[in-house]
């Protein structure tokens, strides 16, 4: 039995930080729904990167909404409303991403689904909080990363700063939603109480951030300084970092200095035995050592390094992950095209339960797809009297 | 009622991955019981960041190990066995993020410790998994993300791959192991079931860049291609990205770029009419952002776009970020006090329950602080 089995979730969600912790509940045997508006749906059935489309939805909306169904209803008429509820009554989670007060407009808020359904985890997703002067401003993954500090993290200190080139606010604050209502749905076990979760991508976005703000407010509020030269962390002495081989590219992460530059015959780095400078003049330093490493190859200075116990690693591209052993070991791909025929891969589920079967995901519903089936199953049709 | 009240962890975990998973248990009100080596503890604490030291330990640890207990139990001793034995026995969950083979030599490994508690949740983190040629390379934050493709997704396309700049490998991992132990405590709850849950640094990343890498996938296996202007995101169109001003820095989002020229008054942007077009040409676009944003001030950038509704906003520091009253609002830092009076100031738990920011709980543990408690 897959740990979340039994538990319904009702997904109204678009796009990537909703969908991605409705993803995450369904890969751990969740039952999701999506509710999503007709003929549209989500936005992301039309969000296609590199042009790719797949039966008519974009290519990642089938990868976000792997082993979901799809209901269409129209929240503003009061006989699909009718139904919405009904639904909601028989829901353990409700998971929602509106504009703070949308929800409350449409009689879905907290209040009115608590009042329906009192054992439901309601889940609220947002950009900024609920309250504050930027509740209004646009929740999107670049401008959170932008207001957070997080870009002056990366890249290199001549650079402007640089964004975390992922949409790492909207996944991560996908990833504390599934956290609260897990939470949440542990203690309804004990309570018969359902909760109130609520996460916004800035508070997500300091928490990816939390180890080095919380430096920072005991530090005597130093701003961080990226490195001038290949920064792979603001705050880490050298060697951290990815440098250039005669054929490549090789990482090289926490380690002696000194010890290093023995390693690789250099004396020039070698003669760095005061640990303190490993940090004070870091730039020099990876400089010295990238002058080094460019003149043999990748496989001679792992050769050399990892015997030694130093923490390196090649670097690779995707291509030469996927033609590794150990990728093919991890066993992650998945096909998930609606159409037995076609293909369409994607990634699996990254938590593992050791020793339990691991299945493969039912393809992403077509919009509305599972609407009549989901009527006749939950008895959402309403009679005159409950129309009146 | 915190929604992990009464769950007991027991947490092996040593630096950032398996220890901030148990922080969030923590956080949502798990009892947490660090058993650290004895003298020296976890060795995040010497993990100096920013010469950055709080009352002997490093401001990593302490951001890392708020609101736990700490025993300090040296395993490899067979009369601490019992102690440890007892202690497993009481758990709802054990944690721990060794390399592969050391938990079966110190006996705390998931078949050792399912003796002991049939119905624990045994979570786990790795670099790369428990079987396969990788599993003796270092479970590295830069390594795996070095070795997982993610470092040709950031930095601009004339560097070098660059690793996203803080621990993410670890950060994901950790999140994503918190996820399985939660599900398996539900299910434990209702069936007495355990679990063994893994996760490894290697599938966090790669699930991090699911969507792009489902991309990669299936467009018949073309490699990203970052920008090269001010990269933000390898697979979209102009203008995402983040630009300079005269006096600072504007991000944008996407927008159409004719529609971008006429706001800004930029007439050498109109004829980018086909949407194609800010794909491929993405970096002759964005060049011809870049020169005629540098003439004003971000300011005046904000006070066209933003009544226009084009998502863009200022890029703060956070200096200027903390200053602002929708952090105030947001209501994300908390002091933590330790007994003799030390006080850190840290962030809080990103997750809201019931309209609640949960805070308190003391600073992170000396080194065995608790031992009269609980040897």
């Amino acid at each position: 039995m897959k740990p979340l089995e039994g538990v319904l979730v009702l997904d109204f969600c678009q796009y990537l930080a909703g969908p991605s912790a409705a993803m995450r509940l369904a890969d751990l045997g969740a039952r999701v729904i999506k509710v999503e508006r007709p003929v549209v749906g989500d936005g992301a059935r039309r969000l296609a990167l590199e042009g790719l489309w797949s039966d008519g939805d974009a290519v990642n909306f089938h990868a976000i909404n792997r082993n979901k169904e799809s209901v269409t209803f129209n929240t503003k008429d009061s006989d699909d409303l009718a139904k919405v509820k009904k639904l909601v009554a028989k829901a353990d989670v409700l998971i929602e991403a509106f504009r703070p007060g949308v929800m409350d407009k449409m009689g879905l808020g907290y209040d009115d689904v608590h009042a329906i359904n009192p054992g439901i985890i309601y889940g609220s997703v947002s950009g900024y909080g609920t309250v504050g002067p930027w509740t209004r401003k646009p929740g999107q993954d670049l401008l959170v990363q932008s207001l957070s500090g997080l870009a002056w993290l990366n890249g290199d200190a001549d650079q402007p700063p640089m964004p975390f080139a992922l949409s790492l606010a909207d996944s991560y604050t996908g990833v504390h939603l599934v956290e609260g209502i897990l939470s949440c749905l542990i203690r309804r076990e004990t309570t018969g109480k359902g909760g109130h979760v609520e996460v916004s991508l800035l508070s997500s976005i300091l928490d990816l951030q939390f180890e080095v703000i919380t430096t920072y407010l005991n530090d005597g509020h130093r701003p961080p300084h990226r490195g001038e030269f290949h920064n792979a962390h603001a705050y880490l002495a050298a060697p951290y970092g990815i440098y250039e081989t005669s054929d490549g590219y090789i990482a090289l992460a926490m380690g002696s200095v000194s010890r290093i530059g023995e390693l690789i015959g250099s004396p020039h780095v070698a003669a760095h035995t005061d640990e303190s400078e490993w940090f004070t003049k870091r730039d020099d330093i990876k400089r010295e050592i990238a002058s080094v490493l460019e003149r043999n190859t990748t496989a001679h200075w792992l050769g050399i390094l990892e015997p030694a116990g130093v923490w390196c690693s090649d670097v690779y591209t995707w291509e030469q992950l996927m033609a590794s052993d150990a990728f093919k070991a991890l066993d992650f791909i998945q096909n998930v095209a609606r159409d037995g025929d076609t293909e369409l891969l994607t990634t699996r589920c990254p938590i593992r339960f050791v020793g339990e079967k691991r299945t493969d995901s039912k393809p992403s519903p077509r919009l509305g797809e599972d609407t009549e089936h989901i009527i006749d199953e939950f008895g959402l049709n309403n009679t005159k009297e409950e129309l009146a | 009622m915190k929604p992990l009240t009464g769950i007991k962890v027991v947490d092996f975990g040593q630096f950032l991955s398996a220890p901030s998973a148990t922080l969030r248990l923590a956080d949502l009100g798990a009892e947490v019981l660090k058993i650290e080596r004895p003298g020296t503890g976890d060795i995040c604490r010497s993990l100096y960041i920013s010469d950055c030291v709080i009352d002997g330990d490093s401001s990593l640890f302490h951001a890392i190990n708020r609101n736990k207990k700490s025993v300090a139990i040296d395993l490899k001793d067979p009369e601490s066995r019992p102690v440890i034995e007892r202690l497993i026995g009481d758990a709802d969950v054990v944690v721990t993020n060794y390399r592969p083979g050391v938990a079966s030599r110190l006996s705390v490994d998931y078949e050792s410790v399912r003796r002991i508690n049939p119905s624990v949740v045994y979570g786990e983190i790795t670099g790369y998994g428990n079987e396969g040629p990788w599993i003796g390379k270092p479970g590295q934050d830069l390594l795996a993300q070095a070795l997982s493709g993610i470092c040709w997704l950031n930095g601009n396309a004339d560097q070098p791959p660059t690793p996203m700049g803080l621990s993410v490998a670890d950060l994901f991992a950790g999140q994503l192991l918190v996820q399985g132990i939660m599900a398996g405590l539900l299910r434990a709850k209702r069936t007495g079931e355990g679990a063994h849950v893994h996760v490894s640094l290697l599938e966090a990343l790669l699930d991090m860049q699911f969507e792009v890498f489902t991309t990669y996938l299936n467009d018949g296996h073309k490699p990203p291609r970052r920008s090269s202007v001010n990269n933000a995101n390898a697979y979209i169109s102009a203008p995402y990205g983040i630009y300079r001003t005269s006096d600072g820095y504007l991000a944008l989002a996407m927008i159409a770029i004719p529609a971008l020229g006429k706001l800004i008054g930029c007439d050498e942007l109109l004829s980018y009419e086909n949407p194609d077009e800010w794909h491929e040409k993405r970096d002759d676009i964005k060049r011809i952002i870049v020169r005629h944003l540098a003439s004003q001030t971000t300011k005046h950038w904000l006070s066209i776009l933003e009544p226009a509704d084009v998502w863009c906003a200022d890029v703060y520091t956070w200096d200027k970020l903390m200053r602002t009253e929708a952090f105030h609002d947001l209501d994300m830092v908390q002091k933590v006090r330790r007994d003799d009076g030390t006080t850190v100031a840290t962030t809080c738990c990103p997750i809201r329950i019931d309209g609640e920011r949960y805070k308190g709980g003391p600073a992170a543990p000396t080194v065995g602080q608790d031992d009269n408690e609980y040897l």
